[in-house]
């Protein structure tokens, strides 16, 4: 598969929460090995788009998804779709790191063992792996057995993010990953990302209109659950076509 | 007087009022442990500790030759709490996920309410339900004459132990953060993965201290145990066996002894190993949840 190649794609897709139409229409492309950013004020349907997206509205109760999701050429809401090997194929990573109260091995550990590998040589060389792709290697190398929750909240988001690579996912899903974060804490899991992006797809949302700049390759605006523009990052933020967007991104509102 | 200084004393005095309370409720405590132990202590002038401890037979009022061992009791006592309990734990944390993880909120605003009634069940009432259903099932499932032993109180005592083990349990579970359930399913966890890998790790602790007053309740249960555990005082060696849990033995003997006497004192101490069973499983209780609370 080459860069340009469309790992991801929505096709007229709707989500309501009961009377509520979320997203409305929403038709996109995300591509292979690059960073879409999705931006947008809040309560315009950046996160209900992401989850769209791994079928994690599916435990919403009232949520009804209408349209399409392609993932590799197929719906990932048609009848028969193995959800247990989507969410593996399509990792998530949330707004506020969200670690289990386990030891920091078995945080990454926890997915592969799900999937049932058993075995301690295997699951040490997952572990190891993942840390390192995280950035975090150096940092816990001595206290795989500490309690993830005794690291700092930058360090417990590498952590959520080696969790997830651990499951060898093929797209991770970023919601706001560092609104919770420093800035020092941020530009570590930008670096991150900047790297990741040359074995996966990444689809992140984000509030910080500089981030999207920064990172992203190709940046969507949502508003109101509408899709006002997309394009390559570069063009959106120096010449965007829409009105609403030079509004939104130039911080006449939002 | 002005206002304010008039607002200033009826502070100070609803202060006073509440701190009063709360240390009344530790002089009781005290109170209550004093006694006990100040009666129940003068039963050891004349009978051995030795005797008392280890003894197998518990006759007071035998002619001549009154016997003061209370193992067969304390038995009894524990054959019935860790009975009960292996039937109440995985029901009571079996419903507490169902309630919690799966039921949806219409069943669950009903079945709550309804498990935490079971808790207003006089306990005289199940006793009765006790000898007209389940000591009679038991007797013709184990093919005994009579149904009434250590079994079937403990089935009864389960029951009683529930509200406690399930409403707690549920707390719990539903306190357990959001987020640890979207991480695993994003993980591509089942719901049951979920909950074995992260729900009931993340609860444990909350489950164990549940239970551990659950076992509270269990032990110092009296009145179904007095009317189904078969009230025999001989060395239980089967759970088929009759038993006389250290309560009913209490409750029985209480009626028929002297004020001041021997068997009045030993009832006493009775009542306070009774007590100080009680009263280490609620503090180890109390140290679990508190040590959970350390942990997050």
């Amino acid at each position: 598969m080459t860069r340009e190649d469309v790992k991801i794609s929505t096709r007229n897709l709707n989500v309501y929460f009961g009377d509520l139409h979320a997203i409305k229409n929403v038709s996109l492309q995300m591509y292979n090995r690059s960073i879409t950013s999705i931006i947008g004020p809040s309560g315009c349907g950046k996160s209900t788009f992401l989850r769209a997206l791994n079928r994690m509205l599916d435990i919403i109760p009232h949520a009804r998804v209408a349209g399409e999701v392609i993932l590799d050429g197929r719906n990932i809401y048609e009848n028969g779709t193995d959800v247990v090997e989507l969410r593996r194929k399509v990792g998530m990573v949330f707004q506020k790191p969200n670690p289990f109260p386990k030891s920091v091995y078995d945080n990454v550990a926890y997915g592969p063992r799900i999937h049932g590998i058993r075995s301690r040589d295997e699951l040490d060389a997952i572990v190891e792996d993942s840390l390192k792709k995280a950035a975090l290697w150096d940092e816990v190398a001595d206290s795989l057995d500490k309690s993830a929750m005794e690291l700092s909240g930058g360090q417990q988001q590498r952590l959520c993010i080696a969790r997830t690579l651990a499951v060898k996912p093929e797209v991770i899903l970023f919601d706001e990953p560092c609104s919770a974060l420093d800035p020092i804490s941020t530009a570590k899991i930008e670096d991150l990302m900047r790297s990741l992006k040359n074995d996966y797809t990444i689809v992140i949302v984000t509030h910080n209109m500089q981030q999207a700049a920064r990172i992203s390759d190709y940046t969507a605006f949502l508003l109101m659950g509408e899709l006002i523009e997309f394009g390559k990052t570069a063009r959106i933020f120096e010449r965007p076509c829409e009105k609403a967007t030079e509004d939104y991104i130039t911080g006449r509102f939002g | 007087m002005n206002k304010r200084s008039w607002e200033g004393v009826k502070d100070r005095f609803i202060a006073f009022f509440f701190a009063a309370n709360g240390i009344l409720t530790i002089i009781i405590l005290i109170g209550i442990f004093i006694f006990l132990a100040y009666i129940g202590l003068q039963a050891f002038h004349e009978i051995s500790i030795r005797e008392f401890f280890f003894g197998k037979e518990w006759n007071p009022t035998a002619y001549g030759e009154p016997k003061w061992g209370i193992l067969s009791l304390v038995t009894g006592t524990i054959y019935i709490a860790v009975i009960s309990l292996l039937i109440a734990i995985p029901l009571g944390v079996a419903s507490a996920i169902y309630i919690a993880e799966l039921a949806s909120p219409f069943i669950r605003e009903v079945l709550k309410p309804a498990i935490e009634m079971i808790a207003a069940i006089p306990s005289v009432v199940l006793g009765l339900i006790g000898l007209l259903i389940v000591a009679p099932f038991v007797a013709e499932i184990f093919n005994l004459p009579n149904g009434l032993n250590a079994l079937t109180a403990s089935i009864l005592v389960a029951i009683m132990a529930l509200p406690t083990i399930i409403s707690i349990s549920e707390d719990v579970i539903s306190a357990i953060p959001e987020s640890y359930r979207e991480a695993s399913l994003a993980l591509g966890a089942t719901r049951w993965q979920t909950i074995k890998g992260v729900i009931l790790p993340a609860a444990s602790s909350g489950i164990v201290a549940a239970s551990m007053l659950g076992l509270g309740r269990v032990v110092g249960e009296t009145m179904v145990v007095l009317m189904v555990a078969g009230n025999s005082r001989a060395f239980p060696t089967s759970i088929l066996d009759p038993v006389r849990p250290i309560t009913s033995t209490i409750a029985i003997e209480i009626k028929e002894v002297v004020q001041g006497d021997l068997h009045f004192q030993a009832l006493f101490a009775l009542g306070f190993v009774l007590f100080l069973m009680t009263f280490a499983i609620n503090l180890a209780s109390d140290i679990f949840l508190t040590w959970r609370q350390g942990v997050r």
